[in-house]
């Protein structure tokens, strides 16, 4: 019978599918602390075997990068990107860049990156699902206003208290809103910065907050009559801390650490910090 | 009975079995069921879904009604109403070929921009946003439930010495409607869903909340518990829906005569 010809056709059919679904060979997880002589490009088990691939967002902004070229090694995180890759031993031509959006990057399944280097802050939370190497930058956010704005004066926390602020969803600049700040109105989240500046110039909030290189690049350089009111204060008395981003349990983590490391202790991140990320004092704390 | 039963445990079983066995299928059930995670997104994602609904009884009313009205301008039939019929074309044409996220840009980012006094607050301009596009769908539905009214039926009603406006309001409209509700339904089904687009002029919505809680996280579990959640409120609608058109059907085949 036709019917019990077509019923025996697709069970092989799903049969043959779920033996497709057997698992590949096990990836070999290593447990981080491997010594240092197996972090050089001959023997890293990068995704592609000596080069480099190093992932960030699309697009991205200063004063982490320039021109949205991130292989230029300019900017704060184009330089410490660069000088990490140049720490593990690979050669200019040997380092290649590929475009990851957040989704993306901390997915769980296979990445296309060795490490992401976009801005990422260092959580318990988030540790579950990616590794992070050591901290690269300490971060603390700030809001910023335009000149003619209600909160313009604002000294204090308390004075923010009745302000409309607003912040790009899913950055830590949300959570000072909501932690520290704790504004009575609802704060307004935005798909991006781009968005949230706009709300801001057409006073549809009252302030933004950003990190602090971002917010002295808008108020300089971007946004015509801005200024920045303050510094937030650490939501919960930990520093804030930027890290490159790694796929959970890569072979790469303590390797790629170690060389944030070794840029931190010969005092290249504070050069770089000083270059890109200038006016990084100045700005009062609001308390 | 039973073929069907055994059938549907043997596919569902194989279903099972082939992604739990896939390699990275810890990783995922870690990262997208996470039974704690669920449980501490549930809150927000509850309080962004009041903005849903909010948004949703009156951009759907608000469509509704400028579907209505549009269907019935291009309805006309007199040759001195060609302006009209020319206008409510071009409206539904350009509404429905612009992307909702563009207009809706265009209305919560870019008028408020303009800074005219008496700029109605984000969620009235994305509201205006929602009800112009679904509108413009929601006046073809319309507009084909009325053109498939039968002409005996408008001959009918001047014989009967109705006016045009008496006869779209107790002959043709009551007919065109009842026709046209499953589709109509359709559309507020996808309603439910594009209201939370105005997420990105700065309200939260139930998904925005679901994104906050991934974002801090790193854990996609809230998207799933947003998504279980549009379902079950969708659920009811679609059932309504089908009961619907079911009737419907069972109407006309019994007007034919079977």
């Amino acid at each position: 019978m036709s019917g019990f010809r077509g019923a025996v056709l697709v069970l092989a059919g799903a049969a043959t599918l779920v033996a497709a679904c057997a698992p590949a060979s096990q990836p070999i997880v290593q447990t981080s602390g491997s010594p240092a002589a197996d972090c050089v490009p001959a023997t890293m088990g990068t995704l592609t075997p000596g080069k480099l691939t190093i992932g960030t967002d699309d697009p991205v902004y200063p004063p982490w990068f320039t021109d949205n070229k991130p292989d230029n090694a300019k900017g704060y995180e184009g330089a410490v990107a660069d000088a990490v890759a140049t720490t593990l031993g690979y050669a200019k031509n040997q380092v290649g860049w590929v475009r990851v959006t957040f989704n993306n990057a901390i997915a769980p399944g296979p990445k296309t990156y060795d490490f992401d280097i976009n801005e990422f802050s260092i959580t318990d939370d988030r540790k579950k699902a990616v590794d992070f190497s050591s901290p690269y930058y300490d971060v603390t956010q700030a809001v910023i206003a335009l000149k003619g704005s209600k909160i313009a004066g604002a000294k204090s926390l308390a004075d923010l208290k009745n302000a409309k602020l607003g912040a790009q969803v899913g950055t830590t600049s949300y959570r000072s809103i909501t932690e520290v700040v704790k504004p009575a109105p609802q704060p307004q989240v935005y798909n991006n910065n781009d968005d949230a500046k706009k709300a801001l110039q057409n006073g549809q909030i009252d302030g933004l907050v950003l990190d602090l290189p971002t917010a002295f690049y808008v108020t300089s350089a971007e946004i015509d009559n801005s200024l920045i009111i303050g510094q937030l204060p650490q939501p919960s008395g930990t520093p804030e801390q930027f890290g490159l981003v790694l796929d959970k349990g890569s072979k790469l983590t303590s390797c790629v650490s170690q060389a944030v490391d070794a840029l931190r202790t010969d005092g290249t991140l504070a050069k770089l910090q000083k270059q890109w990320l200038a006016g990084d004092s100045g700005a009062p704390e609001l308390t | 009975m039973l073929i069907a039963a055994v059938s549907t445990w043997f596919f569902g079983s194989l279903l099972v079995v082939a992604v739990t066995r896939a390699p990275g299928w810890q990783r995922v059930r870690e990262s997208f069921f996470d039974p704690h995670t669920a449980w501490h997104s549930l809150p927000t994602i509850l309080r962004g879904l009041v903005l849903n609904l909010e948004l949703l009884v009156c951009a759907g009313l608000g469509a509704v009604a400028v579907g209505l009205v549009m269907a019935g301008l291009r309805t006309l039939r007199q040759p001195v109403f060609f302006p009209v019929r020319l206008l409510s074309g071009g409206y539904t044409y350009l509404f429905r070929g612009a992307p909702l996220v563009i207009v809706l840009y265009l209305f919560t980012l870019g008028v408020p921009g303009l800074r005219l006094r008496g700029t109605p607050s984000v969620l009235v301009l994305g509201g205006c946003a929602l009800v112009i596009v679904y509108g413009a769908y929601i006046a073809e539905v319309f507009r084909a439930g009325i053109e498939s009214v039968h002409a005996s039926q408008w001959a009918a009603s001047r014989s009967l010495g109705l006016k045009y406006g008496q006869t779209l309001r107790y002959v043709v409209l009551p007919q065109a409607v009842r026709r046209v509700a499953p589709p109509l339904l359709n559309d507020l089904v996808a309603l439910q869903k594009d209201v939370g687009l105005i997420s990105l002029a700065g309200p939260i919505d139930a998904v925005r909340a679901a994104q906050i809680n991934v974002a801090e996280s790193y854990n996609y579990t809230p998207y799933v518990v947003a998504g279980v959640i549009f379902v079950l409120m969708a659920v009811p609608l679609i059932a309504v829906t089908d009961w619907v058109t079911l009737r419907a059907a069972r109407r006309q085949s019994a007007d034919a005569g079977r």
